[in-house]
């Protein structure tokens, strides 16, 4: 009984802020303190809002490229790993993992330094090889560090998701395609591309989640870019509007739509 | 026949299909095939018949190109074939699961091996063909169905439509049949012969169905942890048994064992431990005899006749009598299996027509009866 109390306790204390932050997005009202009424009145506001929308292209960019890098790299990677064995395997494998289970925070951090690192090595020098009538450009934090380091920490996701399907897959169906005359090529575009496809658009609607979702790696290594949940974040220092609910209820109604698909993708069996 | 330009040519007329040629092959330490020679000629359906795990799916590998020898060389139509890959080599192979293409219909999966020639056929050429392969398989309409909406069989006809779409030299089945029921499998025996018969492709089965590798094969080989055994016609493998192996596993045998006690011209006597001596024929492919080594003599249960006790033992006109009692009765159909409790020899598998049944009327169990066998039915086995 108590037992039960308790996690009831938890999952109330989990998911009413969450309810909270979606009913109020609603409220007619324009404080949080008191519910006036339905209305969708915020939802336009946050959609007119110039700097709400410049958040979300630029979001929306970083997500996208993020999104194709890992998938493209990540299941090149896995069809790579595959090849090889005994140690050196183990060695990429436990690499993968440690990739997966470093916080944020750490990624963050990180990137930022080895960023910064590089580029104060590397002005310099590009200054001195550039002609002089001309100015040289300058390698600073912008939207490639963010791209870089989401696509880093979201490729390790898109690995381990088609590697498992690799290893699901039926090694006859690939001799089958051989021994009827298709070439190693034919063969990987005919039969292993589309075996693999489901896990690859899984990988990439799972990439786009985190890094359209992510704030901590982004409030690092964005530099000069807002992205939407930096915007989020800088609005609630002037206090919670229903427009940042309704900002928040639209975000996690599309990050709860792709990972829906990207789960129903995964489940599909063989492709059906 | 139009095969890629890239294809191996092996067409040297005259030379047989496959040949192996003191091939070894090893994974790690296991061998898996230990000096195999052996040919395939053009247009015979061959068996590779053995327990599991004797090197039989090995075999196949070897000649579809999925694996290299480890040592000796293997030869497609008079060609050595060491280092060409799978997707140059004039064979096409009916998987042991189907391997059928989940993400394709059934056309477009019989439609591959069209799809992969250089210079493609044009589409109405390959609708063409595939509509006539589904024809063959009796799945004719079928075409448009998913994969997964087929059942055992239907797969497996499409399977063997999508291997045979190159006309390939040689069709290489892996316990094509093995996932079907018993009903199913005998029709599709039928129909692969039938087939093979049609189509004069030269088939490679691979099987550990004794009943499917006879009724079907023009030769079989017999395997057993990476040998060859015996090979030969169905007929020579059940009537002239080079050995215990083999007389074991093919068709049923009745055995006594014991020790080669004297050798004359014709025949061989062996001694059971109970000190009776017994006459057998050495089989023909049988390697010799000499007086003291272990030896068996084998007696085909349909070759051992029964009668009731109390009629005269005589004038059944046997070298061998014995007396015994009915322990089990199986009605088979066509015949009547009993199995017989002696004095001095076990129990002994005794198969007797219908026609002679119906003369006397069945046995029934516990009833005492009198057998007896001719020596010339009775073959002298070495232990293997
Ligand atoms: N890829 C492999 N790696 C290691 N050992 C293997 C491999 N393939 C086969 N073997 C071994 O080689 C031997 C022969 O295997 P093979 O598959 O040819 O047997 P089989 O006669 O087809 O048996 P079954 O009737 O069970 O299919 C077995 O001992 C098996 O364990
Ligand atoms: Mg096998």
């Amino acid at each position: 009984m108590a037992m039960r109390l308790y996690s009831v306790a938890v999952y109330l204390f989990l998911y009413v802020p969450i309810g909270i932050i979606v009913l109020f997005s609603f409220n007619s009202g324009r404080h949080a303190s008191s519910f006036e009424g339905l209305s969708v009145k915020w939802y336009g506001k946050a959609l007119s809002n110039p700097f709400v929308l410049e958040a979300l292209t630029t979001s929306l960019i970083i997500a996208l490229s993020a999104a194709l890098l890992s998938s493209l790299m990540g299941t090149a990677a896995a069809l790579a790993l595959q090849r090889i064995r005994g140690p050196l395997r183990a060695m990429f494998d436990g690499l993968i993992y440690v990739a997966i289970m470093i916080p944020g925070i750490v990624i963050g951090i990180a990137t930022l330094i080895a960023l910064v690192t590089v580029f104060d090595l590397l002005n310099p020098v590009l200054g001195a090889l550039w002609p002089a009538d001309a100015a040289p450009p300058k390698l600073s934090l912008g939207y490639a560090s963010v791209i870089a380091a989401h696509t880093l920490f979201t490729m390790s996701l898109v690995i381990v998701l088609i590697r498992a399907r690799i290893a699901g897959m039926d090694r006859a169906l690939i001799e089958a395609s051989e021994d009827l005359y298709a070439s190693p090529w034919r063969t990987f575009l005919q039969i292993t591309l589309p075996q693999l496809f489901p896990a690859i658009l899984a990988g990439f609607l799972l990439s786009f989640t985190f890094s359209f979702d992510d704030f901590i790696i982004s409030f690092f290594v964005a530099g000069p870019n807002t992205t939407l949940p930096i915007y989020v974040f800088s609005s609630i220092r002037r206090g919670i509007t229903p427009e940042v609910n309704a900002i928040g209820t639209m975000v996690l109604g599309a990050s709860l739509t792709l990972l829906i698909i990207a789960q129903v993708l995964l489940r599909r069996r063989e492709g059906r | 026949m139009e095969l890629n330009v890239s294809m191996i040519n092996s067409d040297k007329s005259g030379s047989p299909d496959i040949q192996f040629d003191q091939v070894t092959k090893r994974y790690g330490d296991v061998v898996a095939l230990d000096n195999v020679s052996l040919s395939v000629e053009r247009g015979e359906f061959f068996s590779f018949l053995g327990p599991s795990g004797c090197g039989k799916t090995t075999s196949l590998r070897l000649i579809a190109g999925f694996e290299q020898p480890t040592q000796g060389n293997v030869q497609i139509g008079g060609v050595s074939v060491i280092g060409v890959p799978p997707h140059r080599r004039p064979v096409n192979m009916v998987f042991q699961h189907y391997a059928l293409f989940p993400h394709m219909n059934v056309s477009d999966n019989i439609g591959y091996g069209l799809r992969q020639r250089s210079p493609k056929p044009p589409k109405s050429e390959t609708y063409r063909q595939v509509d006539e392969l589904l024809e063959m398989v009796q799945m004719s309409g079928y075409g448009k169905r998913r994969i997964w909406e087929l059942s055992g069989g239907q797969q497996q006809r499409v399977a063997l439509a999508r291997a045979l779409i190159n006309k390939p030299t040689v069709l290489l089945l892996d316990e094509p049949l093995a996932a079907l029921d018993r009903k199913l499998r005998r029709d599709m025996q039928i129909e692969l012969q039938t087939l093979q018969r049609d189509v004069g492709i030269t088939f490679i089965l691979v099987t550990h169905d004794q009943e499917e590798a006879l009724s079907m094969s023009d030769r079989i080989c017999i395997m057993r942890e990476g040998c060859v055994v015996q090979m030969g016609s169905p007929r020579d493998l059940y009537d002239q048994p080079s050995n215990l192996y083999v007389a074991d596993f093919v068709g049923k045998s009745n055995f006594i064992t014991g020790s080669v006690t004297n050798i004359n011209g014709r025949y061989v006597t062996v001694e059971d431990a109970n000190g009776r001596t017994f006459v057998g024929a050495p089989s023909a492919s049988a390697s010799g005899f000499s007086v003291g080594v272990a030896a068996s003599i084998a007696i085909r249960p349909e070759l051992i006749v029964v009668s009731s006790h109390n009629s005269c033992a005589v004038d059944m006109a046997t070298d061998v009598a014995l007396n015994g009692r009915i322990k089990n009765r199986i009605f088979l159909g066509e015949h009547t299996e009993y199995l017989i409790e002696t004095d001095g020899l076990g129990d002994i598998l005794v198969l007797s027509p219908k026609h002679i049944e119906s003369k006397r009327g069945a046995f029934e169990p516990g009833e005492a009866v009198a057998l007896g066998w001719k020596n010339a039915a009775a073959l002298a086995l070495e232990d293997s």
